[in-house]
């Protein structure tokens, strides 16, 4: 369809607006500063306030209360990518603990899981970071951990490392120069799914996780 | 309780005023969002400045628009996301059927898309034996009821929970009736994962296009558009190409001014930011990545400075939110595709002021709309403008059917009033007479009636204005 493009182009060339070029004042977005304590609080109301369990816990405690947590819920299995570091902590922690659930690993293409996956009751993944502002978990998905791990099972637990978060979106997509390579797919997730198209009622769980367990890790 | 029924907007407005329901369903979840949004935007100063730099990123990314969708192109095709170019609604749908059909897909999962809408996709598709089914809770909801959106944010807000229990009912197999909003969205969410799970093809709108990096941008709270965009082995998303912004960096102000305009909410969800299909070593996402850009009449828009600055609307709905109209005749009277204020200026400048030019005049031009939009269109001045271009009063006409509410009768009436205001002894001979004779006019004369049918009729006052100024000695000259 290259004529619609030559013709859609053309006709707005026809017009000369390049004397409305208006200046980006972006001051508003780097004003905003917290320190990293006050971020993880605000990170923690902001979640909160929508429906997000936060914990704060540290590098040597996260997979004892990561059990705990899923034992809590009576889900037996928990289902994670292929991150090396992960899967060394979960099973070094687990090893010797009766009560914790099955590692289930997505780690083939989904075509050849997709069943499994949809029926997971529960996911943890890591974050790239957080955004304290509007709290916010950074998520890029990758091959050691996939999109769905995040969106199809009940239950997604988030690794959040405190000294990972930024004050806003903006000054976090700066710092770390985003414009230079995004990946295929890049992601803010801001609580468990959620809808008010009835009544404006505000429910959660809609069509991705019912619940969203965020556990931040300190020190 | 279906859509207002009727010919014109007057006739719709009408039918709708009377359905106390609708207007109850309406006022309350109008007042629920100003309120939210208000105490989004409590610091003024913040307010101001990210508004004036809203503002500032769409104005410039209109200015250099064609250098831009250029440069979107080439990014998402390095991207490996393919691009293609729709002038009309038809193509647009062609565009998509093609695609589809060369994939064989028979069902089609879809997100929340306006254009979508514009295009009248579902129905098209339907006619090609292939279903299209819409995810967004709202959206399901009403084409579960055979409707269209009468919100652009809230497809379903004109209906209260017990009508949509009653239409789960009558269509989701199983469904025990309930007017719990939890087991409702329990019972759409059970139906949807198994659409999702199954569809040939996804299809989704576009709240972002970002030029520099190729990324396409989707803002939204249930995960739809997600499941959408990731699930099956195909993705379409349609978009008009006004919705593509310069840099990466200008999506973070104008995400932050959408949620909390639109829903008064600090942030959604999830903002997803799609730059490929599935990579060599992903191991999820679709396969295949394709964008339609749509202009349906927005070159159109664009080519007049004044007009043009409809297309900085970010879709955030805050202008019929804060509507006095909008609230109390709700979305569907409106009859195009986008209700309320931006509705008002857009209709008619993409579908034609023969059909749509009542809708500019459907508005008291009390400001409300303009005060909230957070990207600063001047939609009063557009409104007037359309009015201008309705009655074939334009200068320079540039939208789409100008002059096609010409009036012979109303040009005779305003041509009289202007000689009578430029012509001192007919101003006060009229006046006079008025003073005498205004208040014996029946209220129902043609014309008057209009007013009156609504309102009492003015009172004339005894003395006019010149004889009360020489009475107190004061020169008239």
């Amino acid at each position: 369809m290259s004529s619609a493009r030559d013709t859609i182009l053309a006709r707005l060339r026809k017009s000369d607006p390049s004397g409305d070029l208006p200046v980006s004042d972006f001051s508003v977005m780097k004003e905003k500063t917290w320190t990293g304590e006050e971020k993880v609080e605000r990170l923690i109301a902001m979640m909160s306030a929508v429906n997000t369990e936060l914990h704060k816990t540290t590098e040597a405690g996260w997979p004892d209360l990561v059990a705990e947590l899923l034992k809590k819920r009576e889900i037996d299995s928990l289902l994670i990518g292929t991150n090396n570091r992960l899967m060394d902590r979960l099973q070094g922690a687990w090893r010797d603990n009766g009560d914790a659930p099955d590692i289930r690993l997505y780690d083939r293409a989904y075509e050849d899981e997709r069943a499994e996956v949809f029926a997971a009751p529960a996911a943890l993944t890591t974050t790239r970071g957080g955004i304290a502002e509007t709290g916010s978990l950074i998520v890029w998905p990758d091959a050691a951990e996939p999109r769905l791990l995040s969106l199809a099972p009940p239950v997604h637990i988030a690794l959040l490392e405190a000294d990972r978060l930024h004050n806003t979106f903006w000054q976090a997509m700066t710092a770390e120069g985003w414009k230079e390579g995004l990946p295929t797919n890049a992601l803010l997730i801001s609580g468990p799914s959620k809808t008010a198209d009835i009544e404006q009622e505000l429910t959660y769980g809609v069509h991705g996780p019912k619940e969203l367990i965020v556990l931040i890790i300190e020190g | 309780m279906s859509a207002p029924s009727g010919e014109t907007f007057r006739e719709r407005a009408g039918v709708a005023l009377k359905d106390g329901e609708l207007r109850a369903n309406f006022r309350r979840a109008m007042d629920g969002l100003m309120g939210k949004r208000a105490a989004q935007f409590a610091d003024a100063d913040e307010w101001q400045r990210l508004r004036e730099l809203g503002e500032s990123i769409r104005r410039r990314a209109l200015s250099k628009l064609p250098d831009l969708l250029e440069q979107l192109e080439e990014n998402l095709t390095k991207n490996g996301i393919k691009v293609h170019w729709a002038e009309t609604v038809e193509d647009a749908n062609q565009i998509v059927l093609g695609i589809l059909q060369e994939k064989n897909a028979k069902t089609v999962v879809k997100g929340k898309s306006m254009v979508s809408e514009e295009m009248h996709l579902n129905d098209f598709l339907g006619r090609h034996g292939i279903r299209a089914l819409e995810a967004d809770l709202g959206e399901y909801i009403v084409q579960m009821a055979g409707e269209t959106p009468s919100h652009i944010i809230m497809p379903a807000i004109h209906k209260n929970r017990k009508q949509i229990a009653r239409l789960f009912k009558e269509q989701i197999d199983g469904f025990t009736y309930t007017e719990d909003a939890k087991e409702m969205t329990a019972a759409a969410r059970a139906e949807l994962r198994r659409e999702f799970y199954e569809a040939d093809a996804g299809l989704s709108g576009v709240n972002f296009a970002v030029a520099e990096t190729g990324t396409l941008c989707l803002v939204e709270n249930e995960g739809n558009g997600r499941m959408c965009t990731t699930v099956p082995p195909l993705h379409i998303a349609v978009t008009g190409i006004d919705k593509v912004i310069e840099k990466l960096e200008d999506a973070p102000p104008l995400f932050s001014l959408l949620t909390r305009s639109a829903t008064g909410q600090p942030v959604t969800t999830y903002f997803n930011m799609i730059s490929g299909p599935r990579s060599a070593t992903d191991r999820d996402g679709p396969e295949e990545v394709h964008l339609v850009l749509l202009d349906n009449g927005r070159t159109r828009i664009y080519a007049d400075a004044e007009t043009r600055r409809s297309l900085q609307c970010i879709r955030c709905g805050a202008c019929m939110n804060h509507c006095p109209v909008y609230t109390r005749v709700g979305g569907h009277a409106y009859g195009g595709i986008y209700p309320g204020p931006i509705g008002k200026i857009l209709t008619p400048q993409i579908d034609g002021i023969g059909q749509y030019g009542d809708l500019p005049s459907a508005s008291s031009l009390c400001n409300a709309c303009v005060e909230v939009c957070p990207v600063k269109i001047p939609i009063a001045q557009v409104l007037v403008r359309l009015r201008d271009e309705a009655a074939g009063h334009c200068s320079r006409p540039a939208v789409k059917e100008s002059g096609a509410k010409k009036s012979a009768v109303q040009d005779m009436v305003w041509s009289g009033w202007k000689w009578m205001h430029e012509n001192p002894g007919a101003y006060k001979f009229m006046s006079g007479v008025l003073t005498k004779t205004g208040n014996l006019t029946p209220a129902t004369v043609p014309l008057l009636k209009e007013w009156t049918s609504v309102r009492s009729k003015p009172k004339f006052a005894k003395k006019t204005l010149h004889q009360l100024a020489k009475e107190k000695g004061l020169a008239d000259e």
